[in-house]
């Protein structure tokens, strides 16, 4: 079989492209594969490459803002540009994660599928986290409690949440 | 020999390894990638003060390097026994590492994140290495404030690893999935849920000599437990299958899977001349061989080791002197000849 592009040398790759259903076949040699568009795609992958291939996502509608916040927006304690994190795909400190916190959300929810952390928590510095956390726990047993009407019990944990309480506010 | 190998008492049939890292950062410093050299060394002296001087056990447990204070023959030589990263060596004048002296416990300092804790045991260990990992964790987080978001959890350089900042993987031999060409469909099931599959060296490496490292691909929205527990299933599944198959080939193919067990035995015990690519392909084959009972006068620790032992940087440690590749392939099938006799 001859390529389609130059129709004279044989072909030597076969390329198949299916798009709803609609099947073009394209038949190159060598040569004219190399210059050839459609083979223009990188296999090294990597998963900053397909990092910020997500984050290209954002840019489907055309807002002149959304432009604007990608070139314009910046860590104000690192100064690592939004335009570069998007290059790079890692943060310059941890103010990053706020500064641009309102891209950020997305692109949590589409790696991990969530936006909460609910695992481990640094025991010195996350004191009122941690009873925070407690507290959150209880209340839902709080809730089965009352649900099964086993109210000594509830009364039980309404205390414990009491007393964290009283904690966080005297911290 | 990897003393990260050693006092093994389990049979580890299948699974070589189980390692488990934790990404941690300092709030007060920029993340490693924006850090000059004299920053970059107070982190340094930061993580190193909170466990040498932090804590009298400990500091008695760990050797502390500085990277470029070591030769590049030497940090290859830890990367190919899995004790520090590439990306650790890359930056040999900002970057340093504590090693515990059996060698199950690494904290890298200024790789892609300040900390970077990991424990390395043979054999599925995933609960001990987690409760050993998240011990360490609490006593560096004694002496340093991590950045640290109630919502997000532990922040670190790549969005990939914020929330437990948690890498939980386990490296399992799977030559007869591999044999049978079950091997795609075991790996795409993985990935569906939420899992990842890679060659022997990490991200984008094939799997040499049949090892696949499965690790979990998400860190955000799950405890640690959970994820441990969501690998550990997932694992003793392949497991089961990578079995099942073995079984099946006993029962079909015993001699043509004893002849494929012999023949790469006796390539390794003879041969002059040995590349890495091949000599881990043929170490496969023994290990199995092994597993299956076909091979009963070998140790399978003696494999595992042979497997590192036989990498480019190991060999030249080996000689004790730099090698060219040829030179290495000729010092390979030597120290392998030597390790078989």
């Amino acid at each position: 079989m001859l390529c389609d592009d130059c129709g004279k040398r044989e072909a030597t790759m076969h390329f198949t492209k299916i798009i709803n259903g609609n099947v073009t076949e394209l038949h190159l040699c060598e040569e004219c594969a190399k210059n050839h568009k459609e083979f223009e795609f990188d296999t090294s992958f990597s998963i900053h490459n397909f990092l910020t291939g997500l984050l290209d996502l954002d840019n489907v509608q055309d807002s002149p803002f959304k432009i604007d916040y990608i070139t314009s927006t910046k860590c104000d304690r690192c100064g690592l540009t939004y335009s570069k994190f998007r290059q790079t795909g890692k943060f310059g400190c941890s103010n990053c994660y706020n500064s641009f916190k309102e891209k950020l959300i997305p692109l949590f929810k589409r790696i991990h599928g969530h936006g909460n952390h609910i695992g481990k928590v640094p025991r010195r510095a996350g004191g009122v986290i941690r009873i925070k956390k407690e507290i959150s726990r209880l209340k839902n047993q709080l809730e089965i409690a009352v649900r099964n009407e086993e109210y000594e019990k509830a009364a039980q944990i309404r205390d414990q949440i009491r007393e964290l309480q009283a904690q966080i506010d005297t911290k | 020999m990897a003393k990260w190998l050693q006092g093994n008492d389990k049979t580890n049939d299948i699974v070589v390894s189980t390692r488990i890292r934790l990404a941690r950062n300092i709030e007060d410093f920029l993340f490693p990638q924006m850090l000059n050299t004299e920053s970059a060394n107070k982190v340094i002296d930061r993580v190193r003060s909170s466990i040498i001087e932090g804590n009298t056990i400990l500091s008695r447990e760990f050797d502390f390097f500085r990277t470029k204070d070591i030769s590049p023959l030497e940090r290859q030589i830890f990367v190919e026994k899995h004790l520090i990263s590439p990306e650790l060596i890359a930056k040999p004048e900002r970057s340093a590492f504590l090693l515990r002296k059996d060698e199950k416990v690494t904290v890298m300092i200024n790789e892609e994140d300040h900390i970077r804790i990991q424990v390395l045991l043979p054999g599925l260990e995933l609960e001990e290495s987690w409760d050993l990992c998240s011990k360490i964790d609490d006593i560096i987080e004694e002496n340093v404030k991590y950045a640290f978001d109630e919502k997000l959890g532990y922040l670190t350089s790549c969005p990939t690893n914020v929330g437990t900042g948690m890498r939980a993987s386990v490296m399992l031999h799977l030559p007869s999935l591999v044999m049978t060409g079950h091997i795609n469909k075991v790996l795409q099931a993985v990935n569906q849920i939420g899992l990842t599959v890679r060659g022997l060296y990490g991200e984008g490496t094939d799997a040499l000599g049949n090892l696949f490292q499965i690790s979990n691909q998400t860190t955000l929205g799950e405890t640690e437990e959970e994820i441990i527990e969501k690998l550990k299933k997932i694992v003793l599944q392949i497991i089961s299958r990578e079995k099942e198959s073995r079984q099946r080939l006993m029962n079909t193919k015993r001699i043509e899977v004893e002849d494929i067990v012999y023949r790469s035995l006796g390539i390794l015990k003879n041969s002059r001349i040995i590349t890495s690519k091949e000599s881990m392909k043929l170490l496969s084959d023994v290990r199995m061989g092994i597993e299956m009972g076909i091979i009963n006068d070998i140790d399978l620790d003696k494999i595992n080791n042979l497997m590192i032992l036989s990498q480019p940087a190991s060999i030249q440690k080996y000689s004790g002197k730099e090698l060219n590749a040829k030179e290495r392939d000729i010092k390979r099938a030597e120290m392998i000849r030597e390790y078989l006799k």
